[in-house]
């Protein structure tokens, strides 16, 4: 095979891809009892492709990612209640916004190690969410940001009670990302971010400005962040202080972890798997549910990814 | 002087007391063969360092092709064509090495922040590709995950690199260090065969390769220059022996 039909292979769309896509973009009229189920795990798929690029794909560890879901989380809600009701709009403005954000955080990760960095992105995390606490007269505080009402999606689709317009605008928004990141992840720029991750040293010694590129993806993966966010908000029509949540930081580390990382699916895969064994051991133990998934994490870490999904490989010698 | 590709004049390195670079001066004709040898300690890694913008000098300048780049950061430099290997392979582990350097020459292209064409876009980039791969007998093993390669191949990787970056002038950090007697001679033949107008400094404590490549070679002991020359006068000198040779031999 030749250098560019190998370099080829990696741009198109594998045939699974395309018929997966499909298979979801139909899941809101295939269970349409389970429409708000389906954006709820959307979203987080979204917010979880949002860390990988910064996680997965050029080897920043954040444990805040939360603060940029909340930031668009609370600009889409306030955006809605003061300003115009029309979802798009709204979410470019969180999407806009939550870059900002994202741009001027992404200075505090560019030095140190992983540690300094786990530190820097929780703490941006804790002061925002203390803010939007402090901040009542615009946000709520903890009673959260009520009485969102959206416009209908571009003008014509209405939000329904059962929310499938709602399981369809997330749907297609996720899709829309996910095309674009396809792309990016294997375009020249996406593979220097690969070559920063994996060695940051030798990156630099082939030209590539890593300061630059690292500003670059942690304000677009902190944009899209606060997609997912703003997309939250607008499908529930509220926003409340556990958007910028430890706990949301964490659960969308351990989707990437279940799912892979640097990976685009993984963040999907992971959100799925989470949030399906979530409810499945919730409904049978509702009190022991995160024994059982952190002996899940313990198997999938000790055991490895490639070897569970392989049950018969289990007696071989690793 | 014009066709002077790399110069620098009395720098210095000063780490606290110690003066880890002391007054060196290098002149780097077009499509030179030059070796930079030492013993331990005496300050080779630092003057690479230095030249690459790892570390800034505490005096003195460096010049490209006439243009002063001592306050350049690392990958300006590289842009402009000054480039090194390192003495420890530094690749990156998880792309193949047909990702590797197709992303490597795309980013000397200066098309590396492009984010919506693909990789392996441009057909010509496509051919450099091949090209490199053949040169470096990577051709059969492009498609492996990096981290498996065998040493040898890895280390030809790494000189791959370098060469993707399309180097004016190439600093080589003991690219036969630790390569197994059998995966040598590809090695040689590699360094042997490099394009002959990419001036090359190599540096070296196999005394084989450094006088059977190298047209002038430089002698550094503690930071400073000794002397420098053609390789039959260096080996004459009775100063190098002394601090080099005598005792050094063992890396030969």
């Amino acid at each position: 095979m030749s250098a560019a039909n190998s370099l080829a292979s990696l741009v198109k769309l594998r045939w699974w891809e395309a018929a997966l896509w499909l298979l979801l973009l139909a899941l809101p009229w295939l269970m349409p009892t389970h429409a708000l189920l389906i954006s709820e795990i959307t979203i987080i798929a979204l917010f979880a492709m949002s860390l990988d690029l910064i996680l997965g794909y050029s080897g920043i560890v954040s444990l805040g990612h939360a603060a940029f879901f909340g930031m668009g989380a609370y600009t889409a809600a306030l955006f809605a209640k003061h300003l115009h009701p029309d979802p798009m709009f709204g979410l470019s403005i969180a999407m806009l916004v939550s870059a900002l954000l994202g741009a001027v955080c992404s200075l505090g990760v560019l030095r140190g190690s992983d540690l300094t960095r786990i530190m820097v992105t929780l703490g941006v995390a804790l002061i925002l969410q203390e803010l939007a606490n402090k901040l009542d007269w615009l946000t709520g505080g903890a009673d959260g940001l009520q009485g969102v009402v959206m416009g209908p999606v571009l003008g014509r689709f209405e939000f329904d009670l059962f929310g499938q317009t709602a399981a369809w605008y997330a749907l297609g928004i996720t899709l829309l990302v996910f095309v674009l990141l396809r792309r990016l992840v294997v375009s020249p720029f996406g593979y220097s971010l690969q070559a920063i991750r994996d060695n940051r040293l030798r990156a630099q010694a082939i030209g590539i400005p890593v300061h630059a590129r690292l500003v670059a993806i942690y304000t677009l993966a902190a944009g899209l962040a606060g997609l997912a966010g703003g997309l939250q908000a607008q499908t529930t029509g509220f926003a409340s202080l556990d958007v910028f949540g430890f706990d949301r930081s964490a659960d969308v580390l351990l989707m990437l972890v279940i799912g892979g990382s640097g990976w685009l699916w993984g963040g999907l895969v992971g959100a799925v798997v989470f949030k399906t064994l979530h409810s499945v051991i919730s409904a049978w133990t509702p009190q022991y549910w995160t024994f059982w998934l952190g002996l899940f994490l313990v198997l999938l870490m000790l055991v490895g990814r490639e070897r569970l999904l392989r049950p018969w490989t289990w007696g071989r010698k690793a | 002087m014009s066709d002077l590709v790399l110069t620098c004049e009395h720098l210095v390195k000063r780490f606290g007391g110690i003066h880890a670079t002391d007054q060196v001066s290098l002149q780097i004709p077009r499509g030179a063969r030059h070796a930079l040898i030492g013993p331990n300690g005496a300050g080779k890694t630092t003057l690479i360092n230095l030249l690459t913008g790892v570390l800034t000098p505490t005096k003195g300048r460096i010049h490209l092709r006439g243009e002063d780049i001592s306050k350049l950061p690392p990958h300006e430099r590289v842009r402009r064509g000054l480039v090194r290997t390192f003495q420890i392979n530094q690749l990156f582990e998880g792309l193949t090495p047909l990702q590797t350097l197709a992303m490597t020459l795309s980013q000397q292209r200066g098309q590396g922040a492009r984010w919506w064409q693909a990789l392996g876009h441009s057909p010509d980039l496509n051919l450099r590709c091949e090209q490199l791969l053949a040169q470096f007998h990577l051709t059969k093993v492009m498609n492996h995950c990096t981290h498996e390669l065998p040493y040898g191949k890895r280390r030809l990787l790494e000189m791959a690199i370098a060469l993707a970056c399309e180097p004016r002038v190439l600093l080589l950090d003991e690219p036969a260090a630790g390569v197994p007697a059998g995966e040598r001679e590809e090695l040689l033949q590699t360094v042997a065969a490099l394009p002959v107008d990419v001036s090359v400094v190599l540096i070296e404590h196999d005394m084989d390769l450094v006088f059977s490549f190298a047209h002038r070679i430089t002698v550094l002991v503690q930071g400073a220059v000794l002397t420098e020359g053609p390789p039959a006068e260096i080996a004459a000198d009775p100063r190098v022996r002394e601090v080099y040779l005598g005792h050094g031999d063992q890396h030969g």
